[in-house]
């Protein structure tokens, strides 16, 4: 008890040490993204979405890395191309580890960068010609593309081109799909508003322009899984125990889909909503119209992966239920095993977060599971409802940042001194520079995947590996006291 | 069950189990909807046709993986190079994320950078509010002792007035009056990443220079600038090492050596090293200021020029005789003779080419890069007796044109060579299935024409995402030209060795 009130005494201590150095006005702003989590509290006490304060280095990111890099990127059998200015295709340019099967530049076209390299002339007579011409340049010499999508960038939304005109134009004149996204970088707060405004996109140019009354041959166990990007493999490792558990994976998104499985999500009996944030407008319309229930599940670490596979049988039948009881049952040796060899190494280490989309809160059981405790969490771009349901993952005393600067997470690592700090490449080294251990929350540090039972073998084995590496002990010259 | 807890398969090998296979195989079968594998197998072999190389190059809007990025993050690499300097970019705040992941997957250092974070309502009313508050949180929280400020293509297309902006938040308190803040705008829709280094470069020598009276030194003083450089850690460490060998007082211009190769000891350095405030106010004073990617730093060698300074411009002088004409041009710049010691390790690199000259005569190449990487690298593979093939720089200017075309026509080893201005790796991939070459040399993004063409890639260039460290080894200077060496005939032996593992002649010796 008395630890727990010291935790949240130096917690709320380390906050106001934080806010100090800032501006007035600055620091007056950024104490509503900070507090302490008090038990029994319906969310974190802390306010979000808000825009970012100017140069404080936060570490988000925009729309266009929403939707370009996060919802659209993945579906694979299309074209993305990034619209404007060549940055922002290159610097997302297969650094997420979207993985697809497929002979990418021939039917998969994941870890490209296609761009329309707007130059000074683009910008001042416009774009429209050249995305014009570009559709046609793409049927020449992709030939097996199923799709293109027209993610903007910031000039597109500030030099008025018609992007929705061309798109319509061109899907007639080449007879394939054609989605204009509006996600220029400017727009909303962070990434969050770049996946609404795709998710949007998704409603209005697949979804509303697909037959649904075409004849299909449906099951009673069609799911859909959803919102897994497949980072290193994880929607593949979640989809093999849905097989498992009897139901029919109808369609995968966006991680590994094609232009076809998107379609499908209304014709699911279910859809299994992997990450929240960034699908649930989606998941919330195809609810509202097409009748289909949508479930938030968890496979990160066993005690949350039973939860949820319970949790998705409880919307099938009998004979789903037993299946899904079965396949907990056929793991656990797996897991058991893996808590054996990784619990003595890892029990008792704390551990800090900071990262994106649903982590914040999901990867706390799997840490339990491993007998180490989150003592620190903040969302990248989170809202409310984040927060909200992030009270049932955090304990009474819990540190949380929204949209973390640089600054206070340094000096919130510096104060906790965690045994492991998981968030983005960003943090990665600056963390690693102080002698904390760390692993990339983001991207599995190339690793992976952590979902489902496979996965969570990676990640004890990842977590293990990064706090217990040899390196740690020579941080310190051994003639320096 | 594939998984163990003894032998934990993460995605390299877990999905090359029959179990995940099989999930695939259904998959594309059932759901996909995709063309099948015959129709797959068949067009795949269509794109690496005479016939699909003519239709690639008649692309006139379409840009498919394009070796350069864009202004603003050359700009960031320049400012990081200054003591103290926070890289400030005045526009949309994904940029920055961009600029500074980019970095660090490149140098697996952090990398430090503020975005001033304008969304909607600065589109429509200008980025003014976000430069007075961006400037003051800046300077409260990161205390440093310079902000470099560049801009994002949103500020660009709005028009917003840099120099306006910063003047009317130092009105307004957001830092002192005299806090020193070099800026320059960097549309991404002109140039690449190298002409924002150089516009960034120019800012910091306009914000320096301007309106001082220059008086040369008569000591053996000058300034060397290393451009848009993914190596600048070593070869900025290998070029004060011969300037010290020679007793020349250099100043490097931008030099992010320290700050992207901080120690693991506990403690994060948010600034480290760079070039001092003091250091580039005697610059102008220098006897000139050698820059080692020439074609990239047109306006600053215009501005150092304009400045009373003698500019030498080369292009990142790789090998024996591009180092040569760099440790002459600083000869003749300072009076300072070429000590025995450097005479000394070029005869190292001499003998080093002539024991492996017989591997290398004759192999033909593919490069795409930078402008004067390009060009340093060109020129060392023809001293190699080494054939370039195709030369590919998306980001080309008329002058790269020209040097590249009179550098391969000076060499008998250039005669089959190609340049190809403007051009991107897509194209790329048509040459080198159509007209194959030994080895490819290029960045990281080359790895996709590995796999698609089988050309072995040897990986010099910017970003290396996918090798480590490779930054912290130069290849300028005569050691340089060793590594890039030893890079080339590695790869060289290691195909040799995976070709010949079934028959006689995979030898011990070679």
């Amino acid at each position: 008890m008395s630890a727990v009130l010291d935790d949240k005494t130096r917690n709320k201590a380390l906050i106001n040490e934080v806010l100090e150095v800032y501006p007035e006005k600055a620091a007056k702003k950024r104490a509503k993204h900070l507090n302490v989590y008090e038990e029994g509290k319906p969310d974190c006490g802390v306010k979000s979405n808000i825009k970012s304060l100017p140069g404080v280095m936060t570490i988000r990111g925009c729309a266009y890395a929403g939707s370009k890099g996060v919802v659209w990127g993945p579906i694979k059998d299309m074209v993305h191309v990034s619209h404007g200015p060549v940055g922002c295709g290159q610097y997302s340019w297969a650094t997420r580890r979207n993985y697809y099967n497929g002979t990418t530049g021939v039917d998969a076209f994941g870890a490209m960068q296609i761009t329309s390299d707007f130059q000074e002339k683009d910008i001042v007579f416009g774009g429209d010609k050249k995305l014009d011409k570009l559709v046609d340049e793409i049927t020449q010499v992709f030939p097996l593309a199923k799709g293109i999508s027209v993610q903007s960038e910031c000039p597109i939304g500030l030099i008025g081109d018609d992007i929705e005109a061309v798109s319509k134009k061109k899907s007639k004149e080449v007879g394939l799909p054609m989605v204009p996204v509006r996600c220029e970088g400017f727009r909303g707060v962070s990434q969050s508003l770049g996946h609404h405004i795709a998710n949007d996109a998704i409603r209005d140019w697949v979804f509303d322009k697909a037959d649904y009354n075409a004849p299909f041959e449906s099951t009673p166990y069609d799911v859909v899984l959803m919102a897994d990007y497949n980072i290193g493999g994880d929607a593949w490792s979640s989809r093999i125990l849905l097989e498992e558990m009897g139901l029919r994976v109808i369609g995968q998104g966006t991680g590994d889909a094609t232009l076809k499985e998107i379609e499908m999500m209304p014709r699911a009996k279910l859809l299994l909503l992997h990450c929240y944030r960034s699908m649930n407008y989606i998941a919330r319309h195809v609810e509202e119209k097409y009748g289909v229930p949508w479930f938030e599940y968890n496979l990160f670490g066993p005690t949350k992966i039973a939860e949820s596979l319970r949790g998705i049988a409880a919307f099938f039948d009998d004979s789903i239920k037993e299946k899904a009881e079965q396949v907990i049952a056929k793991y656990t040796a797996l897991s058991q095993a893996v808590i054996d060899k990784y619990k003595p190494r890892l029990a008792g280490k704390k551990v800090m977060l900071y990262v994106g989309g649903l982590r914040p809160r999901h990867v706390v059981g799997a840490y339990e599971d491993l007998g180490m405790e989150v003592c620190g969490t903040g969302y990248e771009f989170g809202h409310g409802d984040d927060y909200q349901r992030t009270t049932h993952y955090v304990k009474d005393g819990t540190l949380i940042y929204d949209d973390v600067t640089s600054f206070e997470l340094e000096k919130f690592a510096e104060k906790i001194r965690p045994d492991l700090m998981a968030s983005g490449v960003k943090e990665k080294y600056i963390f690693q520079k102080m002698g904390i251990p760390f692993r990339q929350m983001h991207s599995w540090d190339y690793s992976g995947p952590y979902h489902g039972y496979d996965g969570f073998a990676i990640f004890a084995r990842d977590m293990d590996m990064a706090i217990n590496s040899p390196v740690w002990g020579m941080t310190k010259a051994p003639w320096k006291k | 069950m594939p998984q163990s807890a003894e032998k934990v398969l993460d995605h390299a090998g877990l999905f090359k189990e029959p179990e995940y296979q099989e999930i695939f195989e259904r998959k594309k079968a059932q759901f996909e909807g995709g063309c099948g594998a015959d129709k797959v197998r068949e067009v795949a072999d269509w794109t690496r046709t005479m016939e699909y190389r003519e239709i690639n190059f008649k692309r006139e809007a379409l840009v498919i993986n394009p070796a350069k990025a864009c202004q603003p993050l050359g700009a960031v690499l320049c400012a990081s190079g200054f003591e103290g300097t926070l890289p400030y970019v005045h526009g949309s705040q994904g940029c920055v994320a961009y600029f500074r992941s980019h970095f660090n997957r490149h140098f697996k250092e952090p990398c430090s950078a503020v975005s001033d974070s304008m969304t909607e309502d600065a589109a429509v009313f200008g980025g003014l509010n976000n430069m007075v508050d961006g400037l003051a949180n800046a300077h409260a929280l990161y205390k440093p002792k310079m902000i470099a400020v560049s801009t994002t293509c949103m500020a660009e297309v709005i028009g917003d007035d840099l120099d306006g902006f910063i003047k009317i938040a130092k009105q307004k308190g957001s830092i002192p009056e005299d806090f020193r803040v070099p800026f320059a705008h960097t549309p991404s829709f002109v140039g690449s990443h190298v002409t924002g280094y150089d516009n960034m470069l120019k800012g910091f020598l306009t914000s320096f220079w301007d309106g001082k009276t220059r008086a040369e030194t008569t000591a053996p003083a000058i300034n060397i600038n290393g451009g848009f450089d993914g190596y600048c850690v070593a070869n900025n460490r290998e070029l004060k090492r011969m300037m010290k060998e020679m007793g020349v007082e250099a100043t490097i211009i931008s030099d992010p050596s320290e700050v992207f190769d901080t120690p693991t000891d506990g403690e994060f350095r948010m600034y480290a090293g760079g070039t001092t405030a003091a250091q580039m106010e005697a610059a102008l004073d220098a006897r000139g200021t050698v820059f080692m990617q020439g074609i990239s730093a047109a306006k600053s060698a215009e501005y150092v020029e304009k400045a009373g300074q003698k500019a030498v411009s080369l292009h990142c002088p790789v090998g024996v005789t591009g180092t040569d004409a760099f440790l002459m041009a600083v000869s003749e710049l300072t009076g300072q003779a070429i000590p025995a010691s450097l005479e000394l390790e070029r005869g190292r690199l001499v003998d080093a080419i002539a024991d492996s000259q017989a591997h290398l005569h004759g192999k033909r190449f593919a490069l795409f890069g930078d402008p004067d990487m390009l060009l340093g690298l060109t020129a060392f593979l023809l001293e190699l007796g080494a054939e370039p093939v195709h030369i590919l720089c998306t980001n080309a200017t008329k002058d790269w044109t020209e040097k590249i075309n009179a550098l391969l026509a000076a060499s008998p080893f250039g005669k089959d060579a190609k340049a190809w201005p403007g051009k991107d790796l897509w194209h790329l991939r048509s040459l080198l299935a159509t007209e194959p070459v030994d080895f490819l040399i290029g960045s990281s993004h080359g790895k996709y024409l590995e796999r698609d063409i089988g050309t072995p890639l040897i990986r010099i260039g910017f970003p290396i995402f996918d090798r480590h460290h490779h930054h912290r080894f130069p290849i300028w200077g005569y050691q340089g030209g060793l590594n890039v060496l030893v890079k080339i005939l590695d790869k060289i032996f290691d195909t040799l060795d995976a070709k010949t593992t079934d028959s006689a002649s995979f030898d011990l010796v070679r």
